[in-house]
């Protein structure tokens, strides 16, 4: 590879508080336009923002998690730009002093893992909806809902030492499980409520300047994030290629068109003339606060995954994806302390129900089978009652018809059979029909084995005991 | 530093303001002669001061924060009363953008 990328990010995350980072208006999603608003959102002149307590650990909370510093007193800054969704013309957002700096993830997986870095997490204030158009004057008009003005929001801001869209899309899922786990943020990009801005540039591989780069916008899905780092590595190399240069600038994502394009100039006159808030005083998070917010903090997935394998002693695959959510680690844990069988409980809810719950388009929440239920079909199957093959008809059946094993078994009429002397009388039947396949076996074709497990099992119906099955058939064949 | 002709039009352009040639030289003289007034300030060593944010420092947060109760203060009519234009409950501004 001739070149190489050089990717920072920017992610804004909206924290789940109830109001707003400076008011008392709720943060309620899908309210009337306009409707969750007050003299201070809407920006009028004389009106004093209060920094919301919740807010500060939230964003405290995120920032220890992804392993920053929080600094001891921060301090909040004005940015001023001018758009009609801003209605004070500046926005409160953190500068020279943020909440936390100097904080890491690590990406990949045991074998190959490195560490990004992230260089700062700050908070800041959201602006209102601009919606262009569906209106009938929306030629002419821009309409403007402010019930988002104020929503509080964090700022994670990685150093440029992701190399590839892969790298990217890993540290961002990373992110995104850490913020679900704190509960601070609920991670829909597609609703907006974690965006993140991409800086790309491309450099000859070994050399340590870094290039010219441009700033990826509406990035607004996983997907979109990578095809958008894809499109724009590739056209930059073409423009180097071609001995030509890279242009700064902001560039869009068309998902339409599937490439990026260049944001006209004219409205990037930005000079934010950012100055220290004089509404605000600085926020002071002293050691017993912070100690307090530490205490406060759950397991995070890389502990949790890490434990995974060492209490239930799960390959590390399993244990990154029981971890992905917190729901799905606490469904995992419920249904090993019912059955103890760590690795099978493990198998269960990886395959059959996370596959279920993925063509049913449902949440681990919302799963028909309960852990109890998983509990229950991998004690059958441990005690014979029925086989593993039939487990896996019972637990379609189970998620289908929201019953219990137990239901579905007596329902059915199913049951293993385990009895030798029907399973033989089944067997000699079976090779007393099929000669011609018998000889063969005989004559060293050992694959015939198969197909006569095969006939059983459509016998019985799947009924009989493979194992069981096996060595019979061998001890009647080999006789 | 010394304010110009540029200097003024450039911080005219990002307040979106029109400034005539008239008020762009008497903008040129006030501002100078405030950055002027500052710049005494420069006289004095603070190399030895942290840089103050805030001449209030709360040493009790508790003053400073506020809890995360909800509480609702404007119905849209109200939301809306100051808006030039409005419809369909929201703000109506010229439009922001061209090509879409």
């Amino acid at each position: 590879m001739r070149y190489e990328a050089v990717i920072g990010l920017e992610v804004h995350a909206q924290l789940l508080t109830k109001t707003k980072i400076f008011c008392t208006c709720s943060t309620a999603f899908g309210a009337p336009p306009n409707t969750n608003t007050c003299p201070v959102c809407l920006g009028f002149p004389g009106a004093l923002p209060v920094l919301n307590r919740e807010a500060a650990i939230m964003a405290s909370k995120a920032a220890l998690a992804l392993g920053c510093k929080l600094n001891p007193v921060s301090i909040f800054a004005r940015k001023n730009y001018f758009y009609p969704d801003l209605p004070k013309g500046y926005q409160i957002s953190q500068f020279d002093r943020p909440l936390a700096e100097h904080g890491s993830i690590t990406i990949g997986s045991n074998g190959s893992s490195k560490q990004v870095r992230i260089k700062r997490v700050h908070m800041e204030e959201d602006a209102g909806k601009s919606i262009h158009d569906g209106f009938a004057d929306s030629s002419r008009y821009s309409y403007i809902d402010l019930n988002r003005s104020g929503t509080p929001l964090i700022e994670i801001v990685s150093e440029p030492d992701l190399h590839s869209p892969d790298e990217t899309h890993d540290y961002l899922t990373r992110m995104k499980v850490i913020l679900e786990y704190l509960e601070v943020c609920d991670g829909n990009m597609e609703e907006g409520s974690l965006r993140c801005d991409a800086n790309v540039s491309v450099r000859l591989a070994g050399e340590s300047k870094l290039g010219i780069k441009t700033e990826l916008k509406n990035l607004n899905s996983f997907r979109f994030l990578k095809n958008a780092l894809e499109y724009e590595i590739s056209r930059q190399i073409q423009v180097l290629e071609e001995g030509g240069a890279v242009v700064q600038e902001t560039r869009l994502w068309n998902t339409a068109e599937h490439r990026t394009v260049s944001m006209r100039s004219k409205e990037e006159a930005h000079d934010y003339r950012y100055f220290p808030e004089p509404d605000l005083p600085p926020l002071v998070i002293d050691n017993a606060w912070e100690s307090e917010i530490r205490a406060s903090m759950p397991e995070l997935p890389d502990a949790k995954r890490a434990r995974f394998i060492s209490q239930y002693g799960l390959p590390e695959y399993d244990a990154s994806v029981l971890t992905t959510s917190r729901a799905l680690a606490d469904f995992f844990e419920e249904t090993v302390s019912l059955c103890q069988s760590a690795k099978a409980a493990s198998n269960w809810i990886m395959g059959d129900l996370l596959r279920d719950l993925k063509e049913f388009n449902r949440t681990i929440g919302e799963s028909p089978v309960r852990p109890r239920a998983i509990a229950d079909l991998i004690r059958l199957i441990e005690s014979g009652e029925i086989s593993g093959k039939m487990g896996k008809d019972v637990f379609e059946a189970m998620f289908r018809e929201r019953k219990s094993p137990q239901e579905v078994i007596a329902e059915r009429g199913l049951k293993q059979i385990t009895d030798l002397g029907t399973l033989e009388r089944i067997i000699r039947e079976i090779v007393a029909a099929n000669a011609k396949t018998y000889e063969q076996y005989k004559s060293g074709k050992k694959a015939a084995l198969g197909f006569f497990v095969g006939q059983v099992m459509k016998a019985t119906q799947g009924q009989a005991n493979p194992q069981l099955v096996n060595e019979l058939l061998r001890k009647i064949l080999d006789a | 530093m010394i304010i110009g002709p540029k200097e003024v039009e450039y911080v005219g352009k990002l307040a979106q303001l029109a400034i005539t040639e008239d008020e762009k030289q008497l903008f040129i003289g006030q501002l100078n002669s405030i950055l002027e007034f500052v710049e005494q300030l420069n006289r004095l060593d603070t190399s030895n001061v942290e840089p103050t944010a805030h001449v209030v420092l709360a040493a009790d947060q508790s003053a400073a924060l506020r809890p995360d109760e909800p509480i609702m203060t404007f119905t849209q009519e109200q939301s809306l009363a100051n808006g030039p234009e409005t419809g369909a409950g929201h703000f109506k501004v010229p439009k922001v953008i061209s090509d879409r």
